[in-house]
């Protein structure tokens, strides 16, 4: 990892550590004010716990122009995106995607490409709806791979936080309460229940706590939906198409418009956002990461609306695109946030 | 500018917590208030940006704060630091009216925040403010912002008018551009003067010019010369201000809590000759941190040098800067610049009136002191005998002036023996007529709190 860059966190750390006006924001101070030097894998482990939500900026009486120049939210930033490059399986993937908007975008277009590639060359004439297209077994074809390398990756990436950070053996417990704070966002809350200083300097609000539930509980829904279907075409021999009145249905239709409209309003708090507290360089990989998934959403809930048109081979193509790049794309975007965030609540655990 | 901002009910002058308290208190009695700060932005807030906490009288558990702290007894707290020096009416008065203050803060927007660690001695009677006193600080500009008050930054009070028994109007400079605002009442809460080293050295003694100030740089007593020239009762010993030890390496201004050191108690301190000059162990720190700072300004170029062994790094907090560590004490003493043969025989001595250690106690007073040596070490007294071996210099920080102008129970300005019809004065610029010496942790944002919002509530019902 970045030698400056943990140097940075490191020194501004140890300020933070005399002063403890903070402790109350958030899952990082109480982790902080229980050391007394820093490790690198101390400050990757701070790192992961810090959800950005800048109370403590904007508390700081030692912010800039103030010589000590503290940017606490920035300083982890930086050394978080830095860890998610380091820690990502394979490392040079890491470093290609996390931080560029542009081979996000470069990816999906090859997604769709291809899988337009996929509808010509693996067409069925004896399919119905969408197989008629592509192939329900082409499908699985491509997709089990793209959704079981991710999980692999991420599992070595995870082994190597775990590692870095000096975690202990996991007990259920650890995850328990590291889903728990991940269910309502503890960590944007704020300490007080205002919520977090984003879009607006020092105001607290909810709304960017809001907009990210929508985007995760809408994702979670859209994969659960996902997970329904395909128990139903494997187990209950119930294939495709199903009808509105049905599970795959309801949680997809739900959960393409939460991720739809959370994505907005994640890219329009963004927008708003100073990006000076955020980590350096990583706005365009953000932006489109955001981009993607939003689109996965919309494409999915057009495809749903225009699925009994000529158009629907391909919105197929698109949004079949769009998942498989977002899929792959996993370990080496924001996407991964998530998980490392997990990892570093169990890790905070055991603190406890 | 609009007509508020060069004709308003109420201007209030500073734009810490008490000229906070008495702008929003008037915004909500219905006055058009003015705000003139003479911070930039990012440093508004007076001193009030490096406080945490606010001592609170309390019947019974009360947000943040636990069992029950009462007015006797937080009294009793004030009267052992001032020595008695106290107004006990005004005292009692800011005691009592705490209570109600605390809900009136939330109500505010202000968030508190349970007791830090390392201050558990304070979860009783203070509560202490999420994110600490710039929390504070933006929670209430963003309130009185709403309520209509008008802000202007950069506004350096040169001049208040007084005609016989009012402020007729108020000078201030921005851009370098004078400004003259006619106000139907004025608030003064801009601190005392401790920023403006000419002042502190003819005050103190030309030793001043080597304090450090841990506040604002913009606490100048512009406008408390510029009343107290013109007749306005003053109040408080104009020669002293409240000082402690703090590391010696902090910025000249602003250095504010993370510069404080602790770690006097487990040490030895020396001058600039590497010798010992005070009991480091007379008591627990806390009680004890506010003398350090006038024994160093008593030291020739008043510097003190803290020295410990390995033993004794961990038993206090962390502060900003690391210490100098060094292998032997010839080496720490290279390092500090002190002289190296009287520093091991300093050390020597030291360590040969050291006992029995076995007691030792790092939280309670142990009672493990030196004999036969002068000055003695009554507590804590363990030799200096593990390397590797830290230093850490000290200077005088200065918190804030005693000096200030005298009020009454209305948080009202006097001339001779009659009240000043239209000024107010409230926070630190006034707390003299309160805390005669000495200082209560959390006692300054109480007395800003209190007679800010008098102040407010005054001021707006002359303007009405």
């Amino acid at each position: 990892m970045q030698t400056d860059l943990l140097q940075e966190a490191r020194r501004q750390a140890e300020i933070c550590n005399a002063c403890r006006y903070c402790e109350g924001y958030c899952s990082v101070f109480p982790a902080l004010h229980a050391e007394r030097a820093f490790s690198d894998g101390d400050l990757t482990q701070l790192a992961n716990l810090c959800h950005n939500c800048r109370g403590c900026y904007y508390a700081c009486q030692y912010t800039a122009p103030h010589e000590f120049d503290l940017n606490l939210p920035q300083a982890l930033a930086n050394v978080r995106q830095d860890s998610w490059e380091d820690l990502a399986f394979p490392r040079a993937a890491g470093k290609a995607f996390q931080k560029s908007g542009v081979m996000i975008a470069l990816a999906a277009v090859i997604g769709f490409a291809f899988l337009f590639w996929a509808a010509r060359a693996l067409a069925t004439q004896g399919g119905e709806g969408f197989y008629a297209v592509l192939s329900h077994n082409a499908m699985v074809a491509i997709f089990l791979p793209a959704f079981l390398f991710p999980l692999f990756s991420i599992a070595i990436s995870l082994r190597r936080y775990w590692r870095q950070v000096g975690a202990q053996r996991l007990k259920a417990v650890h995850l328990v309460r590291a889903f728990g704070q991940a269910a309502n966002m503890r960590n944007l809350k704020g300490g007080h229940g205002d919520g977090c200083n984003f879009e607006d300097g020092d105001r607290f609000s909810q709304g960017r706590r809001m907009a990210h539930q929508a985007v995760m509980y809408g994702f979670l829904l859209c994969f659960a939906s996902t997970s329904v279907a395909t128990v139903m075409h494997y187990v209950l021999n119930m294939p495709a198409p199903y009808p509105l009145w049905s599970l795959p249905k309801l949680l997809g239709v739900s959960g393409g418009l939460l991720l739809v409209v959370g994505c907005v309003e994640m890219v329009r708090l963004k927008l708003r956002a100073d990006t000076l507290l955020g980590a350096q360089g990583a706005f365009g990989g953000e932006i489109a990461f955001v981009g993607l998934l939003g689109f996965v959403g919309l494409s999915g809930l057009v495809l749903y609306g225009l699925g009994q048109t000529a158009a629907m081979p391909v919105l197929l193509a698109l949004h079949l695109g769009s998942v498989l790049a977002l899929f792959l794309l996993t370990p080496f975007t924001k996407m991964a946030h998530g998980f490392y965030r997990l990892a570093a609540l169990a890790a905070d655990a055991q603190r406890q | 500018m609009t007509s508020a901002g060069t004709n308003p009910d109420v201007v209030v002058i500073g734009g810490g917590n008490a000229a906070l308290c008495a702008a929003i208190t008037a915004a909500e009695a219905g006055a058009r208030v003015l705000i003139l700060e003479a911070a930039p932005k990012p440093y508004r807030g007076g001193n009030s940006r490096h406080t945490r906490n606010f001592r609170c009288m309390h019947q019974g558990p009360l947000g943040p704060l636990v069992d029950s702290y009462t007015e006797e007894e937080y009294l009793a707290d004030l009267l052992k630091v001032t020595g008695g020096k106290t107004h006990e009416g005004l005292a009692r008065l800011a005691i009592r009216t705490s209570e109600a203050c605390l809900p009136w803060m939330e109500e505010h927007g202000v968030r508190f925040q349970p007791s830090l660690s390392g201050t558990l001695s304070l979860a009783r009677t203070n509560a202490f403010f999420l994110g600490g006193g710039k929390g504070l600080v933006n929670a209430y500009y963003r309130t009185a912002e709403r309520l209509g008050v008008e802000v202007v930054y950069e506004a350096q009070v040169t001049h208040l008018e007084l005609d016989e028994d009012r402020i007729t109007y108020v000078d201030y400079i921005r851009d370098g551009q004078i400004h003259r605002v006619t106000a139907k009442s004025v608030v003064v809460a801009a601190g005392g003067f401790q920023a403006d080293t000419d002042w502190l050295a003819r005050a103190w003694g030309p030793a001043a010019r080597n304090f450090l100030i841990r506040g604002t740089p913009y606490n100048r007593g512009v406008v408390l010369a510029d009343l107290l020239a013109q007749d306005i009762a003053q109040v408080g010993d104009p020669t002293q201000c409240h000082a402690v030890a703090i590391d010696g390496r902090a910025p000249k201004f602003d250095g504010g809590i993370v510069t404080r050191l602790d770690c006097v108690p487990f040490s030895i301190v020396v001058n600039k000759d590497a010798e010992r000059f005070y009991d480091e162990g007379e008591d627990v720190w806390p009680k004890r941190y506010a003398i350090w700072g006038r024994l160093v300004a008593a030291q020739p170029d008043q510097v003190g040098y803290v020295i410990i062994d390995a033993k004794s790094l961990n038993l206090f907090m962390p502060s900003v800067f690391p210490p100098i560590k060094a292998d032997t004490l010839e080496e720490l003493a290279g390092k500090l610049d002190l002289p190296a043969e009287a520093l091991a025989e300093t050390v020597a001595t030291f360590n040969a009136a050291c006992g029995d250690t076995s007691g030792f106690h790092p939280t309670e007073l142990d009672g493990v002191a030196t004999t036969g040596l002068t000055p003695p070490k009554t507590n804590w007294a363990r030799p200096i005998t593990e390397p590797p071996f830290y230093g850490y210099s000290l200077r005088t920080g200065v918190t804030f002036t005693y000096l200030g102008l005298k009020v009454d129970e209305n948080a009202q300005c006097a001339i001779g023996d009659r009240p000043v019809r239209n000024l107010w004065a409230a926070g630190e610029t006034m707390a003299g007529s309160i805390l005669g010496q000495g200082y209560l942790a959390g006692f300054g944002m109480t007395i800003g709190t209190v007679f800010g919002r008098i102040a407010g509530k005054e001021a707006a019902a002359h303007a009405n």
